[in-house]
């Protein structure tokens, strides 16, 4: 098993090499320039020449990899050509919002998606059944942005229970020390801000775990549905256990693992996938980072958060594969 | 299976603790005790982040928001107009060539961080941007100095409270763009104490001084003290970043903000019927426009920004037979409806332009008379030229929305439809902003939309750089029509070495005339700028040149 993790931690490394090469090939290759975009529209050509040489964009494609490489390895990620902070600045500011918010995604989805697929799949063809999976559908195939900007009309203007964006209420003191709002607040022992924290999370968590709440409870009442046909649950009910222990002793876990794959799966979606929600809800996030990275043909920005989406891409799989292990203990990694 | 059922207890009873915390959150929202505000904060959303904090070193109107809270020039403009008037030099001399001007800075004024405003910062400000061997021109692009102060030959010391500026040559439009926040001053105590770091942590001598900069959500400045005019009304202003309009819109509904930006167009209408909402409207200094490529430009081989006699002009990429025909441009501006276009596309907050520049701005040109919708004439035009039957040609559509064409692809769409209707077949072209630029710039196209907004609030601000062939320069055209007329270019040359108000103005009208037989371009239309504030916002002043002071500005 430990060597097992070591072998895919080492794994990282050509991936990640990979990626980065190919994302350093294609937005170079992609029509468009930094430095007019950083110029306007009344730039001289001796102003862009200075300016595509001071950041050695003058170099051919090849030599401008093997610099960023070599700085890369020395813990180096270049400045931002837009806004001229480190990059590593620029991440590290707006990870730990994109995080928070996947998190807050994941588990409204996994709360929900889960429950309503165990109960889909116990009262197969029920009402109950019908309406979780038609809301499941619903919920599937809307427009992120949508129903962004309808949770807030509802929950923010007309109810007025909710905020409508931003991060907390800034007219509430708070100290930052690890940029992960809610544990700042917990460790400052500052109630009204965490209270705050939470409260702003809520509405883009659901606009961002609709879909992956859609997907898991499907996942969760096919799977169900396969389990509750096998032998060993026939056996178990026979024994004369209460239908809800079945369930909720045997036949969950068992049906868990399709289940774990799909949330794995959809956490690396999440992070680089909250672009809309990180733009509805003003999330400062990397989402939005990147996006605008790109449109600003800021090279060092752009590579730089593809490396990281690598690497928590890289990541979470390797969680969602130790995870197997220990849900179903027949299986094993040498 | 005793350790899975623990577990699966552990699981379940997390699940229950985060299920009820979620719900006493979302509960107490209703009862959330806030502290009681006794500060007078406003929150004004902005469309995006500031790129740096460095007034010297930006060119996006996002950071030029911010940093006019905190810094503070030479002279600055009269409250909604582009004159000018003193800030910190308290008055100031031109020697009678036009080429020395001599500033008497104000005394007791201070720096955020307390050190006193003086000459030696005022030269520090300005040679970091122009002196090569300066320790501090490594820190910034300094994307304005060139373009619009390379005039500065240098700023020196005089005395403590008095700098001389000497320029290469004279030029009238010099004290405009020293109200430009390109050439504020900053305190050199904190950029030695920052260095490359300094555009995070601004220090000026405005009425507000920086707290906090959360990116892409949020920047705080707090009311400084020691501001030599009084302190600000407002205790704090926060900028909060909220990209898309509707959410603008729903936060400043929700009362989440007191200000905003950039209202979509649309909605301007439910703005003004919303009784706790107020619309400030004003003339936008900027032009939208189509520009039809007249066929030559030329190589800017010595660099000066100038049309040498050794620089020949050649034809463009983009060269285009039927464009290079006077009576051919005047169809097109006949073929236009742009009236409609204003008031459906822009939805009714802008005017219909005739000139380059707009009606506000010195020198603007009332006598000339626009080219009416007229498709009989074009046609008649086009049949004169020598196209009876028409032709075929290339439109480049902006693929961004800007302040001075909201909807480019609507508009696109619709001046293809008229001019289909004089028998010119447009085909629509778009691709990435940056290449867009680069690619109108160095001719490339046939035809294209494009605009601008003014730096400065000077004429010489739209007509040199958007109409002068000088500008004609292959590659980094501001002139994107490629319009060459040395009668033109001579007019406004002299008007920039005229420093008599009267006589100026009048060669930029005489140019406007001749722009307007010429015509090069389809002016479109003058935008708005439109802001949002709630009711209790109080002393908001719209600035042509779409900066955004807060001082002084009060909430009842």
């Amino acid at each position: 098993m430990k060597w097992y993790i070591i072998k895919r931690l080492l794994q990282i490394i050509p991936v990640v090499l990979g990626v980065t090469l190919i994302a350093f090939a294609l937005i170079h290759l992609a029509p468009g320039d930094p430095v007019r975009t950083m110029l306007g529209q009344h730039a001289t050509q001796q102003e862009i020449d200075d300016i595509r040489a001071k950041y050695g964009l003058d170099q051919p494609l090849y030599v401008q990899y093997f610099i960023w490489l070599g700085d890369v390895i020395q813990g180096d990620f270049g400045r931002s050509i837009l806004t001229h902070e480190k990059v590593t600045t620029e991440i590290a500011s707006r990870f730990p919002n994109t995080i928070e918010l996947a998190i807050a995604a994941m588990i409204f989805a996994i709360l929900i998606g889960v429950v309503a697929g165990i109960i889909s799949a116990t009262k197969q063809y029920s009402v109950a059944d019908y309406s979780v999976m038609g809301l499941a559908l619903f919920g599937i195939s809307m427009p992120v942005f949508w129903l962004g900007i309808m949770l807030m009309m509802i929950f923010g203007v007309f109810l007025g229970w909710l905020p409508i964006g931003g991060r907390i209420d800034l007219l509430l003191p708070f100290q930052r020390i690890t940029g992960f709002m809610v544990i700042d607040s917990i460790i400052t022992l500052n109630g009204a801000a965490l209270v705050s924290v939470i409260r702003h999370l809520l509405l883009p968590a659901i606009a961002l775990g609709t879909i992956p709440m859609a997907i898991i409870a499907r996942t969760t009442r096919s799977s169900m549905l396969e389990v509750l046909r096998q032998d060993f649950i026939r056996t178990e009910r026979a024994k004369g256990l209460s239908e809800w222990k079945v369930i909720y002793k045997h036949a969950i876990r068992n049906a868990m693992v399709p289940v774990v794959t799909v949330i794995g799966l959809n956490f690396g979606l999440l992070l680089s996938g909250a672009i809309l929600t990180e733009t509805v809800f003003s999330w400062p996030g990397v989402g939005r980072l990147v996006v605008d990275a790109v449109y600003a043909r800021d090279y060092p920005l752009v590579i730089g958060c593809i490396l990281i989406f690598a690497l928590v891409f890289v990541i979470v799989n390797l969680i969602t594969d130790l995870l197997y292990t220990y849900i179903d203990p027949r299986i094993h990694y040498e | 299976m005793g350790s899975v059922n623990a577990n699966n207890m552990k699981a379940g009873a997390l699940a229950i603790i985060i299920c009820g915390l979620l719900v006493a959150v979302s509960l107490s929202g209703c009862t959330e005790n806030k502290p009681p505000v006794t500060e007078k904060v406003l929150i004004f959303a902005c469309a995006g982040d500031a790129d740096k904090l460095d007034p010297a070193d930006v060119t996006d109107g996002e950071s030029t928001a911010r940093t006019d809270s905190i810094f503070e020039g030479l002279v600055e403009y009269k409250e909604g107009t582009a004159d000018i008037q003193p800030c910190l030099a308290s008055s100031w001399t031109t020697s009678p060539d036009g080429k020395n001007i001599t500033f008497t800075l104000r005394q007791g004024v201070k720096f955020h961080d307390n050190t006193t405003f003086n000459a030696d910062a005022v030269v520090f400000s300005f040679e970091r941007q122009y002196n090569t061997s300066h320790p501090y021109f490594q820190y910034g692009e300094w994307a304005y100095w060139g373009y619009m102060f390379s005039d500065i030959q240098k700023v020196e010391k005089i005395d403590d409270y008095t700098v001389k500026m000497v320029l290469s040559r004279p030029n009238a439009a010099i004290m405009t763009s020293l109200a430009m926040f390109t050439v504020a001053i900053v305190s050199p105590t904190n950029a030695a104490l920052w260095k490359e770091d300094a555009f995070k942590h601004p220090c000026g001598t405005g009425p507000f001084k920086f707290v906090e900069w959360v990116k892409d959500d949020h920047i705080t400045v707090e009311a400084f003290d020691g501001y030599w005019r009084g302190a600000p009304d407002l205790d704090k202003v926060i900028y909060r970043v909220i990209t898309d309009p509707s959410a603008r819109l729903l936060a400043i509904q929700a009362g989440e903000i007191h200000g905003m930006e950039y209202p979509d167009p649309a909605s301007l209408a439910a703005i003004e019927s919303d009784p706790d909402l107020k619309l400030l409207t004003a003339p936008g200094m900027n032009v939208g426009y189509v520009a039809m490529n007249n066929g030559y430009g030329y190589n800017d081989t010595n660099h000066n920004g100038m049309h040498d006699q050794d620089e020949p002009w050649v034809k463009t990429p983009g060269y285009f037979e039927p464009f290079t025909n006077k009576s051919v441009r005047q169809a097109v501006n006949y073929a236009i409806n742009k009236s409609s276009i204003v008031k459906n596309l822009y939805k009714g907050t802008a005017i219909v332009a005739k000139n380059g520049m707009p009606p506000f701005m010195l020198g603007w040109n009332g006598d000339v008379v626009d080219y009416s919708y007229d498709p009989a004439r074009a046609r008649e035009l086009l049949a004169e030229a020598g196209y009876p039957n028409g032709f075929n040609t290339t439109l480049w559509v902006m693929p961004v929305s800007r302040p001075y064409m909201f909807d480019p692809s609507k508009i696109g769409e619709a001046i293809q439809a008229y001019l289909e209707a004089v028998n010119i077949t447009v085909d629509i072209f778009q691709i990435d902003w940056s290449t867009y630029l680069a690619r109108t710039q160095a001719g490339d196209h046939s035809m294209c939309l494009l605009g601008w907004t003014g730096d400065n609030g000077d004429p010489d601000n739209f007509m040199n750089v958007l109409y002068g062939e000088n500008q004609c320069t292959l590659g980094t055209a501001g002139n994107v029509a490629f319009y060459n007329n040395t009668e033109v270019q001579d007019l406004l040359s002299q008007a920039l070495q005229t420093y008599n108000t009267n006589e100026r103005a009048q060669l930029y009208k005489e140019a406007q005339v001749i722009i307007h037989e010429d015509a090069p371009f389809v002016y479109l239309a003058h935008a708005n700028q439109n802001l949002v504030f709630t009711k209790n916002v109080q002393g908001f002043v719209l600035n042509p040149t779409a900066r955004y002071f807060f001082y002084p500005v009060d909430m009842t």
